[in-house]
């Protein structure tokens, strides 16, 4: 197991080297600078902009400054949070974890994007578990139902609910629980994240989808485990039906869904732009999509590498869930 | 369709079959599936022939009209400029299930070649072709794709101003943002296509008949494609169904997000985003484009589920 996830880590290095370089490379190579857009700028300030910002050096040299900074100098994740007491440092600190340095901003004068993203990201990693919540939660339990239940009024309803749902996308589900929670009923605020009762609809809207892919792939495991020689022993031992779904078809059942969890992760994180946009969410995901409109460069490499390497860290989570779960993909 | 062995017609009334008919068949079973297919079909007929007989084009606006509610003149609508939300739905359409379509038709090109090829080859150029597709899988796609879609927008406008020198395409405001989803969209479609091939290729390249064409001295690419390609047929059109779907959801986030197609010009996608943006008081502008959305989604889902289980691809690929 051990040599199974040391090798896994080793090849997360290549993806992540590639993705760093990938945004590095479009990033500069484009036309059209972070400075571009304010005309009244002088030569003279434009020259002094560009070398407090490393930007006056070649390419390759900017390139090398880059990747040291982003390399991780020390492995402490229990610092990431250590500061929470203290209202000056951020919540979330790169720096003192990994030794991660993301650079200045271009946009925001005097902010580092390792500060953008302390102040941003627990917002929408508050969101995005809220909203695997709900997809577990309310997938799981109709996806086994419909297994057991199969061919029946209960299956198809299930089945087309999840289906309608896999097909409604966020952004006509969120607007619509809008206008009917909140426009209508007034049970929450239309936007915003201040309360608790602010966590609801936007947790509600990306998490059903997710809760109906989960459904289906529930049953769909489950259908494929029931029919196995083993459920049949024990419903020949005379096990009931809740125990037999619990204890023997459950970890076989979820294995789909295990392996799902991995794009769903990803499917989240990029799910949350849409979100944290709709429900005015002071997150990540709005902050990426403002900072790619304004050519934030180092805001916007920073970003897609901490994406990347949440969603890198997440899929080998799931990758040893999985091989535990299931010791014979150990050898494929 | 698989062409059928030339052989001489059996004696008896009924006509030979083939895998290919033999799926229709299944597939004209599958109400749910057929109704699906017909409102695709009827859907982009609508979108392409219908605009011209409406009596309001896309862009007219009636500003002392106003945002009006479904009515006999405008069956959906009209928006805050008063222009009809019909009208605007089905040109909106047209963009839509384009992109759909042409960059599902990207992606397909891309993966069945890079798939076959890897397949074929087999031993090390395999396994880095694949290890390729494994690094780009980890890749947060949608990321990548707004990444694309903000920085190429200036090559995109060049595009545009390029292309609108041609005749044809003079009336085309926008066609250069167009061309950027569909390449945007497609080269980060083709993954999953790619491992479906390369895994048929291996099995169907063990096969008997590919020893024989192997015999008789045709080359690699007359194989590939003559050969492996046509057996193929069943899971790329299936998958390529399922593609389509996500391809359009993928082009309607990246509108909302403000990165499609620009105004006058509209997909569903902004559609929805103006509609969501104005639904406070008129809801119509949001129920309508979200349904028609949702349910061309819904339909193209259910087409892609009756043609797998007619074309019986998990069978195939087991």
């Amino acid at each position: 197991m051990l040599r199974f996830i040391l090798r896994r880590l080793l090849e997360t290095i290549p993806v992540l080297l590639i993705i760093a370089s990938a945004t590095f490379f479009m990033l500069r190579l484009v036309p059209g600078g972070p400075f571009t857009a304010e005309k009244a700028v002088s030569k003279e300030i434009l020259r002094n902009l560009q070398a407090h910002y490393g930007l006056d050096k070649p390419l390759p040299a900017q390139y090398a400054a880059y990747l040291w900074d982003i390399t991780p100098k020390r492995f402490a994740p229990w610092r990431l949070f250590a500061d929470t007491d203290r209202n000056e440092s951020p919540d979330f600190d790169l720096k003192a974890a990994f030794g991660i340095n993301l650079g200045p901003s271009f946009k925001y004068p005097n902010r580092t994007v390792n500060e953008i993203i302390a102040d941003k990201l627990p917002h929408s990693l508050e969101l995005g578990l809220w909203a695997l919540a709900v997809a577990l939660a309310l997938g799981m339990p109709l996806g086994v139902l419909a297994a057991m239940r199969k061919n029946t009024a209960a299956d198809y309803t299930a089945s087309t609910l999840a289906m309608v749902g896999i097909c409604v996308p966020t952004f006509v589900m969120g607007p619509l629980l809008v206008l009917f929670f909140a426009l209508h009923l007034h049970w929450f605020n239309a936007s915003g994240w201040y309360f608790a009762s602010d966590r609801v609809l936007p947790a509600a809207t990306l998490g059903l989808v997710y809760a109906a892919y989960v459904a289906r792939l529930t049953r769909g495991g489950m259908l494929e485990v029931l029919n196995q020689d083993y459920i049949r022993t024990a419903r020949a031992k005379g096990a009931s039906e809740t125990r037999i779904v619990l204890r023997h078809a459950l970890r076989g059942g979820l294995l789909p869904v295990i392996t799902f969890l991995g794009p769903a992760i990803a499917g989240i994180i990029s799910g949350s732009f849409v979100i944290e946009t709709i429900f005015q969410i002071p997150g990540l995901g709005r902050e990426f999509v403002t900072s790619a409109f304004n050519r934030d460069y180092t805001l916007v490499s920073g970003t897609v590498l901490l994406y990347a390497g949440l969603i890198v860290a997440l899929n080998l989570a799931v990758d040893v869930v999985q091989v535990w779960l299931n010791p014979r993909l150990k050898f494929e | 369709m698989k062409a059928t062995a030339p052989t001489a017609p059996p004696a008896a009334a009924e006509r030979p079959t083939s895998p290919g008919r033999d799926a229709w068949l299944r597939l004209r079973r599958n109400r749910l599936a057929v109704a699906s297919g017909v409102f695709v079909v009827l859907l982009g007929v609508i979108c392409v022939l219908a605009p011209p007989f409406l009596g309001h084009g896309y862009a007219d606006q009636d500003l002392s009209l106003g945002a009006t509610p479904p009515a006999a003149t405008h069956w959906f609508g009209t928006d805050e400029l008063g222009r009809d939300l019909l009208a605007r739905l089905l040109y909106g359409g047209r963009i839509s299930l384009m992109v759909g379509f042409v960059a599902s038709l990207v992606a397909l090109i891309i993966g069945v070649t890079y798939g076959a090829v890897a397949g074929y080859a087999g031993g090390k150029l395999d396994a880095f072709l694949m290890r390729v597709v494994d690094i780009l899988y980890a890749l947060p796609f949608t990321i990548f794709v707004i990444l694309m879609m903000v920085f190429l927008k200036q090559p995109m406008d060049q595009l545009d101003t390029w292309l609108r020198q041609f005749d044809f395409l003079k009336n085309l405001q926008g066609i250069g943002k167009i061309v950027g989803l569909f390449a945007a969209i497609g080269a980060v479609e083709w993954l999953t296509m790619a491992r479906i091939v390369r895994g048929q290729v291996l099995t169907v390249k063990k096969m008997e008949y590919i020893e024989a064409a192997r015999t008789l001295g045709f080359g690699h690419t007359r194989i590939i494609f003559k050969h492996i390609v046509p057996n193929l047929l069943g899971p790329v059109i299936v998958f390529t169904t399922l593609t389509i779907p996500s391809v359009m959801m993928l082009e309607s986030f990246l509108s909302f997000l403000g990165l499609g197609v620009d105004a006058p010009l509209s997909s569903w996608g902004t559609l929805i985003k103006d509609g969501a943006d104005k639904m406070e008081n008129f809801p119509w502008l949001l129920v309508f484009p979200g349904g028609v959305f949702a349910a061309t989604l819904l339909a193209l889902n259910l087409l892609g589920d009756g043609l797998r289980d007619a074309l019986d691809v998990r069978a195939a690929k087991d």
